[in-house]
C-alpha cells in the first residue's frame, strides 16, 4: 500500500508506526528528504535498469515512464510496487516489495492516494477523490467484488506505466478517446459473452449525432459513453431515470416532456423517456419525418390510424413541414434577389428569426401539445411570409431597374446617332 | 436673335466672352491614325465629374462614424430613392476612372506626349493619378464593412513601414494605434475635403498646361507629317472634337449605367474590429500589384526588413515615374536612348498587369 509524506512517496508502514515513534520517524524522514532530489523530478530507480531490457508486459522504458503523470509528480515504481528502487536489492520482500499487483487489488491500491483528499490536494486540488466509492457502485466494481476479474479496473481505462491526465488528448480517457477505450471490451462480442451487452453499442454510437458533434465538430462537451453512464460509477441508466440523464443537456425538452401526456403514458407502459423515440446509442440527427404517420415516424410505434394521437401527430408534422417549406421558399427568392445584386440583408436577417421559430417549434414538440406548437409555427410563418414579400419586392425592383437601364441605353443610343449625324452635317458644310 | 446669342452678347459686353473663349475656338486637335488615344483624358475627366456629383449626393445621407457608417450606406442603398444607383455609379465610376487614368498615362508615355515642353503636364498628371489612388484608398473604408476594415488595416500597416516616419504616418492615418472610428473620420476628411481640394488645383494646372501647349503629336506621325506635309490634318476642338468626345462620354455613361443596374456594388457585412480577419483579404485591384510584390519579398533582405525594402522601392519607382520626362535627353539621341523610356513603360505595364493577375489568382 502506498503512503506519502510532504509529497515524497514512502510507505504506509511509516505512517502507521509514525504515531507511536514520532521523534524517531521525524529524524528518519528528514534524512530521507535531504537524501532525495527535488520532488518534481522522477527519482533515481534501479527498476528501469532491468525492466527496460525486458520483453513483453515487463518491458518498461525510462522514456515511457517519464510520460506518466505519476512519474512527473515524483512518484516511483516503489510507490505502487513497494521495494527499494535505490538499492540493488530492490525486490527484497523485507523491503516491502509486492511485485505484480493482482487485478482485484488495483482499485484499492490506486485509491490509497486517490481517495485521500488531503494528499491529492497538493497535486491537484480540484481532482475528485470519490473514484473508489463510485467504482464500488458501478457494474464493474460490483462484479469485481463478486470475484469477476474480467471487468474493468482502473488500469484498463487509464493505462499503466504511461498514465496521462484526462485532459491530455493522448490519454485513453480524454473525451475524444473514451468511446474507443470502452469499446476495447464492450465491442468484443467474444469477451462480452455472458454479460447483458450486445456488443454493437460502439458501432451504434459511432454513427450518432453525439459522436459527430464530438469528433467532427470537435465539441468536447458532446456526450461520450461516460457522459451518460458515468465513469468510475459506470452503469446503464434505468428506464425511470434515463430522462434525467438526457436532461442534463436537453433541459427544455425534458421540462416540456414532463408536462406532456406522454410522461404518464410511458411510465405506465414501462417505456423509458427519451430513448423510446430517439433510441440510445444510435441517436441520429432528428428531423421532421420522425413525427406524423410516415414510414420514418416514430409516433406510429404506439399510435394507430384513427386515434387522437395519430391525428395530432399528422397535424404537427404538417405544421412543421409547412413552416419549413415557407422558409425554403423565402430563402430561394432572397438568394435569387441577392444574386441579382439586390440588397436583401435585412430580410435575410429576419428570416433567421423564422428559422429560430422552427427550432423552437421542434423543441416545443416535446410538450406534445399541438396548440403550443402552432403558436411557434404561426409566428415563424408570418416572418417567412414577410421575407418572401421582401424578396418579391426586390425582384420587382430589379426588373424596374433593368427596364430603366433599357430606356436609358436606348436614349443614349439615340443621342449617339444624333451626335454622329450632327458631326457629319457640320463637317459636310 | 436666339436666347443663346443674347446671353453670349450680354457676357461679351461685360467680360469679353469672345476673347475669353477664343483659345477654345482656335484650338486644333491633330488627326492621325492614333488620334483615338486622345479621348482617354477626356473620359477620365468625365468620370471624375461623375465622382464629384455622385459623391455630393451621397454626402446628403452618409454618416462618418463607426456606429453609423455601414447603416447609413445600407439606408442609402435600400431606402433612399435611387440611392442604390448613386452609390453604385460612384463605386463603379471610381474603378473605371482608375482604369482610364492608367490607360491615359500609358498612352501618353507610349505616344511620347511628355516630351519638352510638356514635362510639367506629365508631372501633374502623375500626381493626379497618385491622388486618385488616395481617393480610392480613403473611400474604400467609408462603408465600414469587413473587407474595407481589414484592407485598411493592411494598407496602413504598409504605410507604417516607411523608414523614420512610418510609425508617425501610421498614427496619423489611423488617428491612433488601431483602425477605429477615428480612422474613419480621418479618411472621410481626406476623401471629401483634403484630396478634392488638392485635386482641383492640380487638375486646373493640368488642364491649363494642356490648353497652353496643345495636343502633342507622336514622333512617328510627326515624321510622316514632315515627309508629306499634305497629309497633315487637324480638327477644330470646338465643336468637332468635343462632339466626338461626347460620344465617348455617352458610351462611358451607358457602360456605367449597365454595370450599376446589372451588378450593383455590394455592401458586405459590417466591420467587426474584434472578429478575425477573413481569409484571402486583398486590396482594390489598382493596389494589387504592390500588395502582391510585398507578399513575395522575403521577410529579411540581408539585414533590412523585406517590407521596408518593398515600400522604399515603390516610393523610388513612383518618384522615378513622375520624373520620367527629365530622363530623356535633348535631341539628338541614340537609338538606345530613344527606346529607354518606352522600355521602362513596357516593363512597368507588363509588371503591373502580371502582378495584378497573379495577386488576383493567389490565395
Amino acid at each position: 500500500m502506498i503512503a506519502k509524506h510532504s509529497g515524497v512517496p514512502t510507505t504506509r508502514a511509516f505512517r502507521v508506526v509514525g504515531c507511536r515513534r514520532a521523534p524517531l520517524l521525524a529524524l528518519f524522514v528528514a534524512a530521507v528528504l535531504l537524501a532525495l532530489p527535488a520532488v518534481a523530478a522522477p527519482p533515481q530507480s534501479t527498476c528501469l535498469d532491468c525492466h527496460s531490457a525486458m520483453d513483453g508486459k515487463l518491458k518498461i522504458t525510462a522514456e515511457q515512464y517519464a510520460q506518466d503523470v505519476h512519474a512527473q509528480k515524483g512518484l516511483s515504481c516503489a510507490s505502487c510496487h513497494g521495494g527499494d528502487p535505490a538499492s540493488m536489492d530492490a525486490m527484497e520482500k523485507s523491503k516491502g516489495f509486492k511485485g505484480h499487483i493482482e487485478r482485484r487489488q488495483i482499485p484499492a491500491l490506486c485509491a490509497g492516494c486517490h481517495a485521500d483528499g488531503s494528499y491529492m490536494r497538493q497535486y491537484n486540488p480540484s481532482l475528485r477523490t470519490d473514484q473508489l466509492a463510485q467504482y464500488k457502485t458501478s457494474v464493474h466494481g460490483k462484479r469485481l467484488a463478486a470475484g469477476d476479474t474480467k471487468v474493468a479496473v482502473c488500469i484498463d481505462c487509464h493505462g499503466v506505466h504511461g498514465i496521462r491526465p484526462a485532459s491530455d488528448t493522448r490519454s485513453q480517457v480524454h473525451p475524444l478517446n473514451v468511446a474507443q477505450t470502452c469499446s476495447r471490451c464492450h465491442a468484443d462480442r467474444e469477451y462480452m459473452k455472458g454479460y447483458p451487452v450486445k456488443g454493437d453499442e460502439f458501432a451504434a454510437y459511432s454513427s450518432s449525432v453525439h459522436h459527430e458533434a464530438l469528433t467532427v465538430r470537435g465539441d468536447l462537451s458532446a456526450p461520450t459513453c461516460t457522459t451518460c453512464h458515468g465513469n468510475h460509477g459506470a452503469a446503464p441508466p434505468g428506464v425511470a431515470t434515463v430522462e434525467n440523464v438526457c436532461s442534463t443537456c436537453h433541459a427544455f425538452q425534458a421540462q416540456l416532456f414532463d408536462t406532456s401526456p406522454h410522461k404518464a403514458a410511458f411510465a405506465s407502459a414501462g417505456l423509458p423517456g427519451c430513448v423510446t423515440c430517439h433510441s440510445n446509442h444510435r441517436i441520429l440527427q432528428p428531423d421532421d419525418s420522425m413525427v406524423g404517420a410516415g414510414p420514418q415516424a416514430v409516433c406510429t410505434n404506439c399510435h394507430s390510424a384513427g386515434d387522437a394521437g395519430f391525428i395530432a401527430a399528422g397535424n404537427i408534422q404538417q405544421q412543421l413541414a409547412g413552416l419549413q417549406t415557407a422558409i425554403g421558399k423565402s430563402e430561394t427568392i432572397l438568394t435569387r434577389a441577392e444574386h441579382s445584386g439586390m440588397e436583401v440583408g435585412q430580410a435575410q436577417m429576419e428570416l433567421a428569426d423564422a428559422r429560430d421559430r422552427l427550432t423552437k417549434a421542434r423543441v416545443t414538440l416535446h410538450s406534445f401539445n399541438p396548440a403550443k406548437i402552432e403558436e411557434d409555427v404561426k409566428a415563424g410563418r408570418q416572418i417567412a411570409q414577410k421575407t418572401y414579400q421582401a424578396g418579391e419586392q426586390a425582384l420587382r425592383e430589379r426588373d424596374y431597374r433593368r427596364l430603366g437601364l433599357g430606356v436609358s441605353l436606348v436614349t443614349i443610343l439615340v443621342m449617339l446617332i444624333g451626335l454622329t449625324l450632327y458631326i457629319g452635317e457640320i463637317e459636310r458644310k | 436673335m436666339s436666347g443663346f446669342a443674347i446671353v453670349r452678347d450680354w457676357l461679351d459686353e461685360r467680360f469679353g466672352w469672345a476673347e475669353l473663349t477664343a483659345p477654345l475656338r482656335h484650338k486644333k486637335v491633330p488627326m492621325h491614325r492614333l488620334s483615338y488615344w486622345y479621348f482617354l483624358g477626356g473620359i477620365t475627366l468625365f468620370l471624375f465629374i461623375i465622382q464629384v456629383c455622385t459623391g455630393i449626393l451621397l454626402l446628403l445621407y452618409y454618416r462618418p462614424s463607426a456606429n453609423e457608417a455601414w447603416e447609413s450606406v445600407q439606408y442609402i442603398t435600400t431606402q433612399v430613392q435611387f440611392g442604390w444607383l448613386v452609390r453604385s455609379i460612384h463605386s463603379w465610376s471610381a474603378n473605371l476612372m482608375m482604369l482610364t487614368a492608367f490607360a491615359h498615362m500609358f498612352s501618353v508615355l507610349f505616344l511620347k506626349s511628355y516630351r519638352k515642353p510638356r514635362e510639367l503636364t506629365w508631372v501633374t498628371g502623375a500626381l493626379l493619378l497618385f491622388l486618385a489612388m488616395g481617393f480610392g484608398f480613403s473611400g474604400y473604408l467609408l462603408p465600414w464593412n469587413t473587407l474595407a476594415f481589414f484592407a485598411t488595416k493592411v494598407g496602413t500597416e504598409v504605410a507604417g513601414q516607411v523608414p523614420f516616419i512610418g510609425k508617425w504616418l501610421l498614427i496619423f492615418l489611423r488617428g491612433g494605434e488601431d483602425v477605429t472610428g477615428a480612422t474613419l473620420g480621418r479618411f472621410f476628411g481626406f476623401h471629401v475635403a483634403v484630396l478634392p481640394g488638392i485635386a482641383t488645383v492640380l487638375l486646373g494646372i493640368h488642364l491649363l498646361l494642356v490648353q497652353k501647349f496643345g495636343i502633342s503629336v507622336p514622333p512617328a506621325v510627326e515624321k510622316d507629317f514632315y515627309l508629306a506635309p499634305e497629309s497633315t490634318r487637324e480638327m477644330r476642338f470646338f465643336p468637332n472634337f468635343l462632339l466626338r468626345e461626347m460620344i465617348a462620354w455617352y458610351i462611358a455613361l451607358g457602360v456605367l449605367g449597365a454595370l450599376a443596374a446589372l451588378s450593383p456594388w455590394g455592401l458586405g457585412a459590417k466591420a467587426d474590429p474584434f472578429a478575425p480577419a477573413p481569409a484571402g483579404i486583398k486590396p482594390e485591384w489598382y493596389f494589387l500589384f504592390m500588395f502582391q510584390t510585398l507578399k513575395l519579398i522575403p521577410s529579411k533582405l540581408w539585414f533590412i526588413d523585406g517590407e521596408v525594402v518593398g515600400v522604399l522601392a515603390f516610393g523610388a519607382a513612383g518618384m522615378l515615374w513622375m520624373l520620367l520626362p527629365f530622363l530623356e535627353r535633348p535631341q539628338p539621341q541614340s537609338q538606345w536612348a530613344r527606346l529607354l523610356i518606352s522600355g521602362i513603360g513596357v516593363f512597368a505595364l507588363a509588371y503591373i498587369a502580371s502582378m495584378t493577375v497573379y495577386g488576383y489568382m493567389a490565395k
